[in-house]
């Protein structure tokens, strides 16, 4: 450390060099947030929140819909605390472009997600009205809708009985997320699947849900469990798979796309051309400092603090443009998170992001850096000096 | 005085630089063409063109000693190219498969409100009023071209990992249709047979999930279905599993109700008309779009999206590309400062000099471009992709590497190029001689 004078002067010897190199770093660290927050927006399947949920849909298609009959059966599996069931409502708010996560659920579906965060008055108002509907805080941001609105939600499957496809509710609360809940957790629209029954035009989905989800004892149960549950409609017209959360979130995901993959990929270009770029400096600044190194060494500097210091200067570089990326990063992700609407859900650059990045600024810097130390270090004195 | 100098010259850069990137991404290729000759003429005929060729012969030449620095021109702006090309690849791909699929005259009629087919539910008699409707296309024996088609998603596992399950969609379809996607082809075995469990699979679905050969037998709504064709169309309905529509309603229990109808108009001019008539009919609450509305208005998100990441993620590389290549430019002029101090000492004007490290900066950069864009050629062209569709199920397409993609890449590369040129430019244009001889 106590070089650390020494090493930050060698850095910014040539000013104009190391500031287009640190902005280069920049860009490559900025990227790499932006990108991991992407990542990240579509990754919701390592989540430990929910690792005592399983998830039952139809074997055959997501669309398939499942007796309603199934929740005493599954009730009395052991290992199963709780059963609940959902089902996709598919609203829209005003304009076919404000789509609404929106669930017909039922009651017990908030002690089963017990991460969804509601207040005890808000619960009782909301079993005590039938067209009560409950928002998650980001939601009702975004459309500034408050406890005590009357909101008019169109279903794009769904007709009322009356034939009417805009469906009123109330909104008698506004949960939070609790942290390490999933990405997108704050976005979504509950209510009764009791009114969804009532009120609906096709009469037969009132013996029928979308899927269930169940609350496991203990999450080592999950295999036997799903089996057990699974073993119910063997061979019948309406055959489950049931899989355990986070399982279905990522088959889900997979779905739209390999996100991950894409996100790797052009991060594989960037830094590769950052390897190139940053080591082309840090081999300039070494080839350019000869005699100056060679000095160090006369005056009593051994061979390997020679080394560490060029090594520190360019993991010292590296760290200063990734610190800078990933903080310009911080800001400007929510800001475009902000401007999409809501409709990109992205989360903040996180400790993980930070981390990633920093082994990465630790390793790259390394790497760049040692070919050049190397050099210096090996240095002779008597030919550095006569400029050979 | 001197900073204010300075800021002003700072200023005018800045002019310069805005200028030109406006100018440039507004240029035609005949335009860019047209003014590489008009350089090329200048240097072959004017004594000052002929000086600035040598002057570039000359940095040429010392390129090969500056291999690892030219190189980093070159990497880089390869990597902005090659991914800015890739994403807008894959957005040209999706909105090119999706936009195949419609065409103006064929129209689809949706119940109102629906958004999707998946979504939809006609019944037989709304089913039959649009087929009957004004507008609709007889054929021989005097019936309407339409089809009632239901669209049911199943899942199957993707070639790619057994274990994972992919919505694929299902479509139930009349026996019209044939006369009304004329281009839909059967290129293996035979079509079905109208009620029996009997499917043919698009050439995209199947080549992106498993179990869905000629001959073999899959598991639907807990029966088995036998796959005895393969049809191609090349677009978005590539990646659909087509069977008899009355065969998949009872299947799936949907009695005789459809999803939606597609019905062939006696000509584009019809479609007008054919709307006006629908949405006065009493009975009906649809919505009525050209095929080619309907398939747009899908792509339009994802395109969309994926443009603006590509270019974003385009842009913030090539802020880190243009310093990148001011460095290493910076570092050739520094290195040759006394070489082209003395060109200019023995009477070398500045032009020659400012033009000569900025055509090396722009031929290097170009090198960049067509190295990074002919990777992504080489991997992506036809690279084949899915994703999740409007129909909540998967849409198979191919990444589209075409000639107006390859030209925006090389703009990019050669833009890059000009800033990364201009400064390193200048300033060895503009350092007195006898500074820069008694250097080093």
């Amino acid at each position: 450390m106590k070089y650390f004078h020494l090493i930050w002067a060698a850095l910014f010897r040539r000013k104009a060099r190391t500031f287009f190199t640190l902005i280069s770093i920049l860009a490559a660290f900025l990227l790499f947030g932006m990108l991991d927050a992407t990542r990240s927006a579509f990754d919701s399947g390592n989540n430990v929140i929910g690792v005592d949920r399983l998830v039952t849909t139809s074997r055959y298609s997501i669309i398939q819909s499942l007796p309603a009959s199934l929740t005493l059966q599954m009730k009395a599996i052991p290992g199963v605390k709780d059963v609940g069931y959902s089902n996709w409502f598919g609203g829209i708010y005003q304009d076919p472009k404000n789509f609404v996560l929106s669930f017909a659920v039922s009651d017990n579906y908030f002690d089963i997600f017990h991460e969804i965060q509601l207040a005890p008055e808000q619960r009782k108002a909301y079993e005590a009205t039938r067209t009560g509907a409950i928002v998650g805080a980001a939601l009702a941001k975004r459309f500034g809708w408050k406890v005590g609105d009357k909101v008019p939600l169109q279903s794009t499957i769904f007709p009322q009985r009356n034939g009417d496809k805009t469906w009123p509710f109330d909104i008698v609360g506004i949960y939070t997320a609790a942290p390490g809940a999933a990405n997108g957790t704050d976005q979504q629209f509950f209510f009764h699947h009791k009114y969804f029954e009532d009120a609906n035009a096709f009469q037969s989905i009132g013996t029928t849900v979308g899927w269930y989800v169940l609350r496991l004892a203990s999450p080592q149960d999950a295999d036997r469990v799903a089996k057990a549950v699974d073993a119910l409609s063997a061979n019948s017209d309406h055959e489950t798979k049931t899989q355990t959360e986070q399982a279905f979130n990522a088959s889900f995901a997979k779905q739209i796309g390999d996100i991950g993959l894409i996100v790797t990929a052009i991060m594989g270009a960037v830094f590769f051309t950052l390897i190139l770029l940053t080591g082309n400096t840090m081999a300039q600044a070494v080839r350019e400092r000869t005699s100056e190194l060679a000095v160090l060494k006369t005056i009593g500097f051994s061979s390997h603090s020679v080394l560490y210091m060029v090594l520190a200067e360019s993991v010292l570089l590296l760290v200063l443009g990734g610190v800078l990326g990933l903080g310009l990063a911080g800001v400007i992700v929510p800001i475009v998170a902000k401007g999409s609407g809501g409709m990109l859900n992205l989360p903040p650059v996180g400790t993980q992001t930070w981390v990633l990045g920093f082994v990465l600024m630790l390793v790259i810097g390394a790497v760049v850096g040692a070919l050049p130390a190397l050099r210096a270090m090996r240095l002779k004195i008597v030919d550095a000096l006569a400029g050979r | 005085m001197k900073t204010f100098k300075k800021f002003l010259y700072g200023v005018m850069m800045l002019a310069i630089i805005a200028v030109f990137l406006t100018l440039w991404t507004m240029l035609p290729w005949q335009g860019v063409v047209a003014l590489a000759v008009l350089v090329a003429l200048w240097m072959a005929l004017t004594r000052r063109g002929r000086q600035t060729w040598q002057v570039t012969r000359v940095g040429l030449s010392t390129v090969t000693q500056r291999l690892g620095s030219s190189s980093v021109v070159v990497v880089g702006i390869a990597g902005v190219v090659g991914v800015l090309v890739a994403m807008l690849a894959m957005s040209e791909g999706f909105a090119e498969t999706l936009r195949a699929s419609g065409n103006d005259h064929t129209a689809i009629v949706l119940r109102g409100g629906s958004q999707a087919e998946l979504n939809s539910i006609l019944d037989r008699d709304s089913a039959n009023v649009v087929m009957q409707a004004p507008g609709v296309k007889k054929n021989a024996q005097g019936r309407p071209i339409a089809s009632g088609e239901l669209v049911v998603v199943a899942n199957l596992p993707r070639k790619s990992d057994p274990n994972s399950d992919s919505n694929v969609p299902i479509r139930g379809v009349s026996n019209d249709v044939w006369a009304l996607r004329d281009n839909v082809k059967i290129i293996e075995g035979r079509t079905f047979k109208p009620g029996l469990r009997e499917l043919i699979v698009g050439k995209g679905a199947k080549g992106q999930f498993a179990g869905l050969d000629v001959g073999k037998a899959i598991r639907l709504a807990g029966q088995t279905w036998t796959v005895v064709g393969t049809f191609a169309s090349h677009d978005a309905l590539e990646s659909e599993l087509w069977g008899d529509t009355q065969s998949v309603a009872s299947a799936y229990r949907r009695g005789s109700s459809v999803q939606s109808v597609t019905v062939l108009l006696d000509s584009p001019k019809a479609f007008d008309a054919f709307k006006a008539n629908l949405a006065a009919d009493p009975r009906l609450k649809v919505d009525v779009t050209t095929t080619q509305a309907y398939f747009s208005k899908q792509s339009e998100a994802l395109t969309k999206t994926l443009r603006i990441v590509g270019i974003t993620v385009g842009i913030i590389m090539a802020i880190g590309a243009v310093f990148g290549a001011l460095n290493t430019m910076f570092a050739a002029i520094q290195a040759r400062a006394r070489e082209i101090a003395t060109l200019r000492a023995i009477g070398f004007r500045g032009v020659p000099v400012v033009v000569s490290v900025m055509l090396e900066t722009m031929l290097l950069a170009l090198l960049g471009g067509v190295i990074g864009a002919g990777i992504v050629w080489l991997i992506f062209h036809n690279y084949t992709a899915s994703t999740l569709g409007a129909n909540f199920s998967q849409v198979v397409f191919q990444f589209q590497v075409g000639p107006g993609l390859l030209w925006t890449g090389l703009k990019w590369a050669l833009a890059i190029g000009f800033i990364g040129g201009l400064f390193p430019a200048l300033r060895a244009a503009r350092v007195p001689v006898t500074t820069a001889l008694r250097e080093l």
